[in-house]
Parts: C-alpha cells; structure tokens; sequence
C-alpha cells in the first residue's frame, strides 16, 4: 500500500471522478480524494479545476486533511484568486485556535499564498502571532514577515511589521531570536541601507547567549549577522572571538564556515603579539581540515574558502599541505581545487614533497588535471627559488615522456622559469627545440618561438626554426602570429645581416595580407621602428622585460579582503564580490576588513609573506586584459613598455603608410620620401612618453595627465593658445611657435616646430638664457625623427625653475636658442608669471594677517581689473585653477572682498585683496609683496585668468 | 534562502519538483543538463553552477541528483548540508532514498518538505521532531490508519522542538535500557610504489544507539583523550565540560545518532595495517603485460584483517587480464577496465596473491598511466589510533543501564600508487 495508487485511476474523467469523492460524507474517502489531487498535482497534472471542492476540505478538525488542503492551496491560490479568498475565513478563524501548532500552520500558509487580496486579511493575525504566548508561533511569525515583505514590501513597513521583528532580537527564546536575525538578514538584502539590523554591544551580546541554544540553523544565520558587525576594539573583538571558538567544533559544516568567517575577520584587530591571537591561529587550522575528510561537494566549497584564507594567513595551514594531496579518485573539480592550494602552500620546506607529487598526478589519466599538474611545476619553479632547478628538471623527466601535451604544457611553462631565472636554464634550448615539430597547440607553438625569438643568439639555426613556422602563417592563430612577428624582428635585430629577408617576409604578411588588426598594427609599429631609428627599436624590441612573479595569480588585496569578509557565501566560490553577480542585491555594501588597534598597522597591509609583517603587499602585474598592454601585447606576458597608440597624431601619414611609402620603408633612405616621413614623424614624439623615462608628456597625452594631475582645481589652469615666437622667414625655414603651461606641478613649454623649408631637419636641440626665476629644460627636445618639409611636431618640453637666475627686463622674458641641422636660431617670449604660481601656495589665515601687516604700505600697489562679469565664487574658483587661492571672504555693504595668496617657485609670497562690488565690472585689486616689481606682473596673470 | 528543489534520476528527468517560494520554472534545470552533459562521471558535476537568474546547488546522493534552487546570495554550505538531511530524512522513513521509495511516498514526501522548509528556512530538520509530525509509513501503520480512520500527521506540537534540547523527545519509555557506542575508524592513506607512506590520516566517528528511558544524562570519558585534538560534536555535548575536562558530557538523543566524528590528522603517525607487494609491468613492443600483487598484514595488533577487496583501474590499452588469484575470486571489466579482486580474509601465514599476465591491443604502445590500486579492508575489535573509551557513566535517572562499546577499523580512501 503506497502512494503510487493515487495515481491509478480509471480511464474516463478523472477530475469528475476526484470531485465526486471530494464531495463524499466520508472522511476518509475525502481525505484519499486529497491525496490523490496532491499526488496529481506533485507530477505537474492540472488539477486546479477542483480548487471549490478541496477548500471545502478545509474546515476540518482532522490536521492532516488540513495540512494537505493547505499544500494545494499554496499552489494554486495563484491561479484562482478570487476563490482563494473563500479560505481567508478558516485562516484567520485558525488563527485564533488554542493548539499553537495550528494557530502557526495557519499564519505559516497564509504568508506563502502570494495574492495580495489575502495578504491584507493576513495583517492582523501576523501581528497577534509575533506576540503569541508560544514561542513556536512566535518564531514561524518571523519568517512571515520576511515572506509578506517578499509580496509587498511597502505593507510590511507600514504595519510597522519591522519594529516588531526587531523586538524579536531581544526575545527570551534564542529559536524565535535566530528566526528573527534570519527573517531581518533577508529583508535587509533588498534594503541595503535600510540599517535593520543595527548592531550594537547589547544585541551583540544577546545573540551571541542565543548562540549557544538554537539549532544549527539558526547558529549559522546569527554567526553571518555577527560577522556584518565591526567590534569597538581589541577587547571586545576577543571576546566575541572566545564565544564563537566552540562552534568549529560542530558537526554542521556550514556552521564551521560561518565561525571561520567569524573569526578571520575579528582577529583582523587583534594585537598580533597577544597570545590569544596566536591561540586562535592554531584553532583554525584542524576545522578546515576536517572539511576536507567531508563528501566531495562540502570539499568543494570548502576548498575555494581554504584558497583564499591560505592567501590571507598562509600561517594557518602551512603544516597541512599533506591533505590537499590528490586522491585518484576525487572528482575532477575537487583535484583542480587541491592543486592550486598546494602551490600557494608550497615553500622550500615541503617544495621536494610537493614535486614529487606532482610528477606523480602528471602520469594520470585525465587530460586537463595532467595539464594543471605540468603547469603547477612551473608555478612553483618561480615561486620557490631553490626548486628552480629540480622543478626543470622534473619537466625534462616529463618531455622525455614524449606525451603529446604533456610535452606541451611544460615547454609553455619552461618559458616563464626563462623568463623569471633569466640566463640560467637556456642548456634545455636543445632539448626543447627536439619536439618543435610535436607542438600543435597554438599556446605551446606560441610559447617555443618565444623562446626561439628571445634566445636567436644561441641557437645557431634560429632563423632556420622561425622560417619553417612562418610557411602556414595564415594558418595560425593570432597568437601565435603575434609571436612570430615579434620573434623575428628580435632575431633580425640580433642577427640583421643573414635575415634581413625574413624580416621583410614576415612584415609583409603581416600588415599586408592579413585581416587582422591587431596583427597589423604590431607589423606596422616594428617597420615603423625599424625603418626610422634602428636604436630605438632595439631598445623597445630587446627591453629587458620585468621578471615574473608567482603574485600573478593572486587575488588583488582589496578584493581579497572583501572575500574574506563574505567567506562561505556564493562570492567565495566564485571570488568576485558579491555586487559582481548577486542579482537583487542593489548596491551592496562593499565590507572591509577592520583595521588592527594598537599596532598601528593598518588593513591595508595584509602580511602576506610567511617572513615577517614588513613584507609589502606583492604588486600585482595587470592581466592581459590591461587596455594598452592589449595593444602591442609584447611577448605574451604584460609588457613594461606599452607602446600608445600614435593614432592621434598620424592624420597626414596615415594615408601614405598604407599606400606606397611602405616599400621604400625598408630601403633604407631615411628620410628621402616626403610622403612617408610626415607619418613617421609623429610616432616618435609620442615615444618617450609611452617608455616612461622621461617626464616630458606629448601632446594627447598631456591633456590626461593634467586631468590626473589637476586634481583639485576645480576649473584647470589656464593656457594661453599658442603664438609664433620665431617665424619661418627669421629661421631658415622653421617656424616655433608655442606657450606655456602648467600641468599638475609640471611646468612646461609647448612647442610646434612647423619645416618650411625643402629639405629635412634633424638633431634638435634647446637651451635657454639665463632669467628672473631660473628657468631651463628639465630633458632634452625630444625630437626623435627628422622633420621633413611642410610637417609640424608638437613637443611638450618639460621645465625646473633650478636654473641659473639673471634679472631680465621686462621680468618675464625668456630668451631661448634652437639648433637643428642646419643653423642656431634665437628668440625671446614671455611667460605668464602664474607659470610660478605652486600648489602648496595657500597660505594659513593667521599667516596672512600678520603677513599683510608687516609688508610695508609702500609696496602696496593697486590695479583696476575691467570688464569681469563673474560673481566672487566663480572668480575664485578660476583663480584657484591657476594656484591663486582664496583664503578668506568678507562681505562689507554689498562689496565682497577676497584675500588671497600666490606663492612662487621662489619662495615669494604674493598679497592680495580683491574687491568685487555686485553690479560693477571693474574689480579693485590691491597686491601686497615683498619684491613689489612682480606685482605688475601678477596683476597681468589675474587679468588673463579672469578674462578667459 | 533556498527557493526550490528539483530531484533528477539518472536518465536526467526530473521527477519531483518543490517550492518555497514563487514558482521557478522546470527549465531552470536546463543549465544543470548542461553540466551533467559536459562532465565526463556522473560524479565530476560541479556541485555549483550558475544559471543567469538563479544558482543551483546539487548533490548527487544513490544516484539521485538533489539540485536546489537560490535565488540570493546564501552560503552554498548551509545548502548543501541540507540537501544531505533531506537525503538522510528520506533514507529514515523509506529505508531506501531511490526514485521508487520516493515516487511511492510522494504525499508523505511533500509533507516531509513542507516541514522541513518554511519560506527557504530550515524549520524542523531533526529526525526525532519530524517523526513526531509525521509518522513513517509502516505496513502495519497503513493498515491500522485504514481501519481507524486515524491519520500519520501528529496532532501535538512537537516537544522537543521548543526545549533547551531540541534533540530529545519527553517521556520516553524502554523496558530494556541500553546504550551502545561503536568506535568506526577509516585510514585514508596514500601509500607510493616503494611503499612508503605519502600521508595517512584517520576519520574516526562515534555512532551511538541509545534507548534509555526518561532523561538520562551521561559522561563518556577516554583512556586517551589527548589524541581528539579536532573534533566535530553532537549539538548535545556539553562543549565547555570537554574544553575543560576532556569529558563527554551530554543527554542523548533517542536512537541512533552520531555523538562525534574527529580527525586523526597526517601529523601524527598512522599505522599502515596491510602491505602490498606488486609488479605492474608492460614492455615495449610486446602485447602482453605482467601482473603480480600480493597482501600481507602489519601493524595490526594482532587482529585480522578482514573483508579485504582489491580494486584498480588499468590502463585504457589493456584488452583483457588473465590472473591466477591464490584465494578469493576476481573479475575484470573489459569495457571500464576495473580489476577487483575480492580477497576475503587475510592469512598470515599463507599470503594471498594475485598472478597473471595482461593482454595488449596488438600494436598500441606501452601505456603511459600507472594504475592505483584502491584497497577495502576491515578489522574488528580494534580503532586504529589507539583510542579506548574509559568509562561510561549515567546520572538523572535510576536504573542500571545496559552498556557496550565496539570498535572497528576500516579502509577509508586507502590507496596504494604503481
């Protein structure tokens, strides 16, 4: 006698059949008759026709007819709302009933019917019951809440439903209390600032007494509201941490987790010399373990939690890298997970254990963990300097296997020892280049002409093994392109006598016959460099690249703290913050580790290292994804040198390069073809920017830099436009014109050297007169490429004040030299004296008045600024942008005054008092300064600044 | 919080569907499907997988995949470990957790969920509370339902589910008063082909079955109490008493339940009782291969070794095995290549060995892998690590109790590398 009889009935009409018995006198022919609708209902039959005849059932003192009319209805109240109402009457009536079991049942089932005809009729009895004498009805009340909240949230804080779950925190009974955290948790998920759960020492303390008494459940809904609380200091962090300790102990995983989380984020501000810290450290490590001994799926979860507290606290389970040995038998997703936990745990004490299983797990069956096993040989070459070499080793052992992708996977990793031991390990070239011909994966192919292309010098028949990959060029990925592109145009700057054909075979079938953008932007940038400044190209072509490091994989530390705060939630399977992927969860609040007391260490500085507490926190190299790194995407790896695109200032060249210029490109007259060189010209006046040695900024890319740097100047210093200082006539051709500007503290001229003459100019050069404040380039004009005719260069030249000083009249004059080629040409401009003007140059208001009083009155002088229509705040905010600060304002019979400070490079303090009377456009300036001749010229700024 | 479940069977169609809140589409399953199609075990789903709206969290328990539903972010933990008392739940009352035990209960199984959630929150989870609410289905039960027309829904709110211990039911009553506790130990080993062990660890569980009447309250105390440094409890015992003096102290649930479970963990040293001596051997260009394995005690305590079975995976090449075992039976799967070899017990005295030679694919070249060799075994009357119960005492009640504790230890992940 089972249930499946229910769902044996005769063939014609079944629903009519159902209702018949429904309708009997019976009870027990009414009460199968409700079975078999649930057992129908259960497979997905519609039986919501009978929705008159099971209600009816309802009103029945018989508590399992009850139930079960209960279960129907709850799925198709939905569906039928209008007869739904036809049960508010028994709810509410059971409401009201003295067995408490049924007054909670009624109220557990009127919550769960989602028609919001009903939810009205449910207030009054809600609110009864989360005052019911029994604590079992009080408890099922709270859940309620957070369901009717679910159906209409707006009701619920109407009714002041939320009030009274709060009051439920307090409750003598630590169920109705774990319910009610529970019901507020969930509420407050759509209400991220809504502050329901407002935690302060007292309910803490109440929480954690319920801890100790509810079920595992509600233990484990407490623990993750405790841990959204932030102790005041140390000693209270202690003690929630000792009254938390025993749950590590319980036989309910997830209750473990949320104690874990607990504790890691509370220990945060523990003195680390205390000795309890070091207590809690031991007390951590034998719960994690055990949860390895759990089912695979527990395991699972388990171990993408121990990932990320292994690279918060390595301390913990430094000892206990024995269980994250790999089972044959694991699932494959529990053998992955292992693996990288043994390389975050791998040090030089256990690296010979940890090889040697390594080698082991790279003879199993399945493709992908043999793959990870390689790889992990690799990662810890480079993370444990000692095992270099056996790890090298260990890799040939597995060559040697001639397995197809093992011997793949390891000439991959071969390739980041090169790069992270340069210079040590090339004697495994040979070996290497044995099984060229058994790569077939774009990664491993890429990865050995890397090798081929960075050690051309010592493998005589480099450009042999280069032109035998470059036949089915077309064929290959992108990646592997990209490579070989790279590949050669090292070899030929190393070896450029034999291969100078090659070269040009693979420029060609990179810019011209592929489709490929990316390719032939690479292809076009080394012909460019290699055509036009053969140096410069070394430099960026054989940069000595940055040495790798196992940071790589680490999870950056800002979000690696945000994780540890969420441990044992959805974000820490998948570690990204749960505002990345959590939908409904608006605007989450992002936690933060709190900060240590006392030490004076802060939270920002996670102690990663093993070693000691000082070890900074590891750099992270941005991923490939990194915007520029994508553009020229150097050697696989994230360049150092990120070339920018010269696209801005290409505009003339563009179209030649593509046409014909490009052939004469290789034949070596520089600068013989007009056409070309305008598009050559340009790319190198973004180069030292882009190589980030010098600090001078080309043209696009100043205007970022000054957004970067102008960082509280609210309106940007103004900069004059650009005037001819020498026309063409006076300067055998060459025209300069230029201005000058100061952006983020960097004082710099702008140049735009215009050929106007027939042939092209080189080797530029600048220098200045002494003057006033010292001015002189601060690097030499970076003008790399010749200047052919009718091509203008802008050059940002940035200046230091650190000069040689001679008093000039008038006292802004420069007097500036250029050399090309072919003559020195002089000339004289004049700065803005806000060129001077610092950032530190507010000056404190007490200063001020006694400043202002001690200047002699004799050196005050007065000007008239005309024509501003500008109310106070709007001029002060424009004088802030060219460093002329507002200090303070007074406002005297409709007249305000502004008092203002300027400081010099020098050290001058400048005075002034600018009076703006509403209605009138004409200020009153008064400047007061101890070397009066520069008042004019501040007077001159004030105007420009305020004019434009 | 847990918004729906879906049980699927085998042949990957979902036979019960149950919500706790709104109604989430079936189809919802299709990303599960996806999963299960990728993966090439039955058993390599990952247990958590996203889906644009929802995450689905499943185990797969007797072969019935258990997939909730969530919605919000819920610790995947808190998911899992329930799915695991559902499982365990079903076992109770049906015996068995199969498709068929669930589909024949199905009213009794919707009650049981409907309980055991309320809006996605665990309601009643422990079994003595649920059996309160809701009776098992006996034969007899049925019959006597059909005959007095009463029902298997309790009528009383149950006790325990209010009480400072949730866990115990009042007024129980035994005619016969007995607690037994068994000592289950399980080496979980990697040993390497020199024989050496890699690590070994032990999973060590106390499993109670108590019947005492009334409200007993007992202290279990150990010879050796210091080798429990990690130890997952009972919500019943006492954790401060323990803390203190390494005592258990605790009033038991009725019946059967799991008092503690701790971890002898690879730091320590684990005795290895059973030794493997074995020739796995291919040589290249021949179609045959050579295979020789014997077993032997030690570390044993004198006790034997019983129950012992020898499984391996052998390599994808290997066409079939022709092996002379000097006891016991063995069998080889020419499809999913797996050797076991059923041992029974081990003699001391007369070593049990397996001999023979493999055969080949004509032409395939020596196999690269190297099989594990996976090994069951069991040995009564002894725990492995040493641990021995001192003494077991009863206080709140008066009568004298029957009391008996067995120990046994087993192979756990017990595997040996070639």
């Amino acid at each position: 006698m089972t249930d499946s009889k229910y769902f044996t009935t005769t063939k014609k009409g079944e629903i009519f059949e159902l209702k018949a018995e429904l309708n009997s006198d019976k009870k027990e022919k009414k009460k199968e008759a409700v079975k078999k609708v649930i057992a129908s209902m259960t497979v997905g039959k519609d039986v919501s026709a009978l929705f008159p005849d099971v209600v009816n059932c309802m009103q029945t003192d018989n508590l399992e007819l009850k139930k079960l009319v209960y279960l129907y209805l709850m799925n198709y109240a939905k569906s039928q709302p209008d007869m739904a109402i036809m049960a508010v009457n028994t709810f509410v009536k059971d409401c009201e009933d003295p067995n408490p079991l049924i007054r909670a049942l009624a109220v557990r089932t009127m919550g769960c019917i989602r028609v919001d005809k009903i939810t009205e009729y449910l207030c009054e009895p809600l609110r009864k019951c989360l005052k019911d004498e029994d604590p079992y009805v009080r408890k099922t009340a709270a859940v309620c809440v957070a369901k009717l909240h679910d159906i209409n949230a707006q009701l619920v804080e109407d009714q002041g439903f939320l009030d009274t779950l709060k009051d439920l925190i307090s409750d003598s009974n630590p169920m109705v209390v774990a319910n009610a955290v529970a019901a507020l948790s969930e509420i407050a998920e759509s209400h991220p600032n809504s502050n329901l759960l407002d935690l302060n020492p007292q309910t803490i303390n109440k929480l954690l007494t319920a801890l100790n008494e509810c079920t595992e459940w509600g233990q484990i809904f407490i623990l993750d509201c405790l841990a959204n609380y932030t102790p005041r200091d140390d000693r209270e962090s202690q003690s929630i941490c000792e009254r938390v300790t025993p749950r590590l102990s319980h036989a309910n995983s997830a209750v473990v987790l949320s104690a874990v989380k607990v504790l890691m984020k509370f220990m945060e501000m523990l003195p680390k010399d205390l000795d309890y810290y070091g207590t809690l450290l031991k007390k951590l490590a034998p719960p994690l373990v055990t949860l390895l001994s759990a089912e695979p799926e527990l395991q699972y979860v388990a171990l993408r939690n121990i990932n990320l507290i292994v690279q918060k606290r390595p301390e913990i389970l430094k000892h206990e890298m024995k269980v994250f040995f790999v089972k044959y038998n694991d699932p494959i997703y529990v053998k992955l997970e292992k693996l990288d936990i043994m390389i975050r745990l791998a040090s030089q004490a256990n690296i010979a254990q940890v090889l040697a299983e390594l080698k082991e797990y790279a003879t199993e069956v399945d493709v992908d963990f043999v793959r990870k096993a390689v790889r992990a040989i690799g990662r810890c070459a480079i993370k444990v300097e000692q095992s270099a070499e056996r790890c090298v080793s260990t890799l040939l052992d597995l060559i040697q296997t001639k397995v197809n992708y093992v011997v793949q996977e390891a000439i991959v990793v071969i390739k980041d020892i090169f790069r992270k031991y340069p210079n040590k390990y090339e004697s495994v070239i040979a070996t290497l280049c044995e099984n060229l011909d058994s790569l077939d994966e774009p990664e491993a192919r890429a990865a050995m002409i890397w090798i081929v292309g960075e050690y051309a010098e010592r493998i005589d028949n480099a450009d042999e093994l280069l032109e035998s990959f470059l036949e089915g060029f077309h064929d290959e990925s992108t990646q592997v392109q990209l490579q070989l592109l790279t590949a050669i145009v090292k070899l030929f700057l190393k070896k450029p006598t034999e291969t100078q054909e090659l070269v040009q075979q693979v420029l060609s079938l990179a810019t011209q016959d592929s489709d490929n953008p990316d390719l032939r932007d690479r292809g076009y940038i080394y012909w460019r460099l290699l055509s036009t400044d053969p140096v410069a190209a070394k430099e960026v072509v054989l940069a000595e690249k940055p040495l790798i490091s196992e940071e790589t994989d680490l999870i950056e530390p800002t979000l690696l703290e945000e994780l540890i705060c969420h441990i044992g939630t959805l974000a820490s399977v998948y570690h990204k913050p749960p505002s990345a992927f959590v939908e409904g969860s608006r605007g989450v609040q992002h936690k933060r580790l709190p900060a240590r007391a006392g030490s004076g260490e802060s939270a920002e500085s996670p102690d990663v290292g093993q070693s000691g507490p000082t070890e900074a926190p590891p750099a992270v190299i941005p991923s490939q994804g990194d915007l520029l790194g994508d553009l020229l995407n150097l050697d696989l790896a994230p360049p150092t040198a990120t070339v920018p695109s010269v696209q801005p200032s290409m505009q003339m060249g563009a179209m030649d390069l593509l046409g014909g210029g490009l052939d004469s490109l290789l034949g070596g007259d520089i600068g013989g073809s007009p056409s070309m060189g305008a598009g050559l010209g340009a790319a190198p006046a973004a180069m030292p920017a882009a190589l980030g040695s010098a600090p001078a900024v080309g043209g696009g890319l100043g205007d970022l830099f000054d957004l970067g740097g102008g960082v509280g100047m609210p309106t940007g210093a103004y900069v004059a436009p650009k005037t001819v200082w020498i026309p063409a006539m006076k300067a055998k051709g060459l025209e300069i014109s230029g201005t000058f500007a100061r952006r983020g503290g960097i004082i710099q001229m702008d140049l735009s050297l215009t050929n106007k003459a027939m042939s092209v100019m080189t080797d530029f050069a600048i220098q200045f007169n002494r003057n006033s404040f010292g001015l002189s380039p601060a690097g030499p004009l970076q003008v790399l490429t010749p200047l052919s005719p009718n091509q203008t260069i802008d050059v940002s030249l940035p200046l230091s004040t650190s000069g040689p000083v001679m008093k000039m009249e008038p006292l802004n004059n420069l007097q500036v030299a250029v050399k090309n080629n072919i003559d020195v040409f002089y000339f004289s401009c004049q700065y803005p004296l806000s060129l001077l003007f610092v950032e530190d140059g507010k000056m404190e208001r007490q200063v001020f008045l006694a400043t202002w009083k001690d200047i002699p009155n004799d050196n005050e002088a007065q000007f008239q600024i005309k024509d501003i229509h500008l109310n106070s705040d709007a001029a002060s905010n424009k004088l802030q942008g060219s460093n002329i600060f507002t200090i303070a304002k007074r406002t005297v019979e409709g007249q305000d005054m502004l008092y203002q400070s300027v400081k010099l490079t020098n050290g001058i303090w400048v005075l002034a008092e600018m009076r703006i009377q509403t209605g009138n456009p004409n200020y009153t300036l008064s400047i007061k300064c101890r070397a009066p001749e520069v008042s004019q010229f501040v007077f001159q700024c004030y105007e420009l600044v305020l004019k434009n | 919080m847990i918004h729906s479940l879906f049980l699927v069977n085998a042949s990957g169609d979902i036979f019960l569907e149950k919500h706790w809140k709104s109604v989430v589409s079936r189809s919802v399953c299709d990303y599960f499907f996806e999963a299960l199609e990728r993966a090439t075990e039955p058993e390599n789903v990952p247990p958590v997988i996203p889906t644009p709206h929802h995450y689905l969290i499943n185990v797969l328990r007797h072969r019935i995949y258990f997939v909730a539903v969530i919605q919000s972010e819920v610790p995947p933990l808190f998911v899992i470990e329930f799915l695991h008392r559902v499982v365990d739940t079903f076992q109770d009352y049906f015996g068995v957790c199969t498709e068929a035990a669930i589909k024949d209960n199905v009213v009794v199984v919707y009650e049981l969920l409907e309980e055991m959630l309320d809006n996605g929150f665990p309601l009643a989870t422990e079994s003595n509370i649920l059996k309160e609410l809701i009776k098992p289905p006996t034969i007899l039960r049925t019959v006597v339902n059909t005959i007095t027309g009463s029902t298997n829904v309790g009528e009383q709110l149950p006790t325990g589910q209010l009480s400072v211990v949730p866990w115990r039911r009042t007024g129980v009553k035994y005619t016969n008063n007995e607690a037994y506790f068994d000592v289950v130990e399980e080496i979980d080993a990697i040993i390497d082909k020199s024989g050496s062990t890699i690590t070994a660890e032990i999973q060590g569980v106390i499993d109670a079955c108590v019947k005492l009447t009334g409200m007993p309250d007992l202290t279990l105390s150990f010879m050796n109490p210091r080798l429990l440094d990690d130890v997952s409890f009972h919500p019943c015992v006492r954790f401060k008493r323990w803390e203190a003096e390494r005592i258990l102290s605790f009033i038991p649930p009725d019946g059967n339940f799991r008092l503690l479970s701790y971890h002898v963990s690879s730091q320590n040293l684990v005795a290895i009782p059973v030794y493997v001596k074995h020739n796995i051997s291919f040589r290249e260009g021949s179609s045959q291969g050579r295979f020789e394995l014997t077993l032997g005690p030690k570390q044993t305590m004198g006790k034997a070794v019983e129950s012992v079975l020898v499984s391996s995976q052998l390599p994808r090449g290997v066409l079939n095995a022709n092996l002379n075992p000097s006891q016991g039976t063995y069998t080889f799967d020419p499809v999913t290549k797996l050797l076991s070899w059923d041992v029974g017990k081990i003699n001391p005295q007369k070593l049990p060995s397996l001999k023979g030679s493999m055969s080949l694919q004509a032409g395939a070249s020596k196999p690269d892998e190297n099989p594990t060799i996976n090994i069951q075994f069991k040995i009564q009357q002894l725990a492995i690590s040493g641990l021995k119960v001192n003494r077991l005492d009863m206080y709140g009640e008066k009568y004298k109790p029957f009391k008996g504790i067995k120990y046994m230890t087993k192979a756990g992940k017990f595997q040996v590398r070639t």
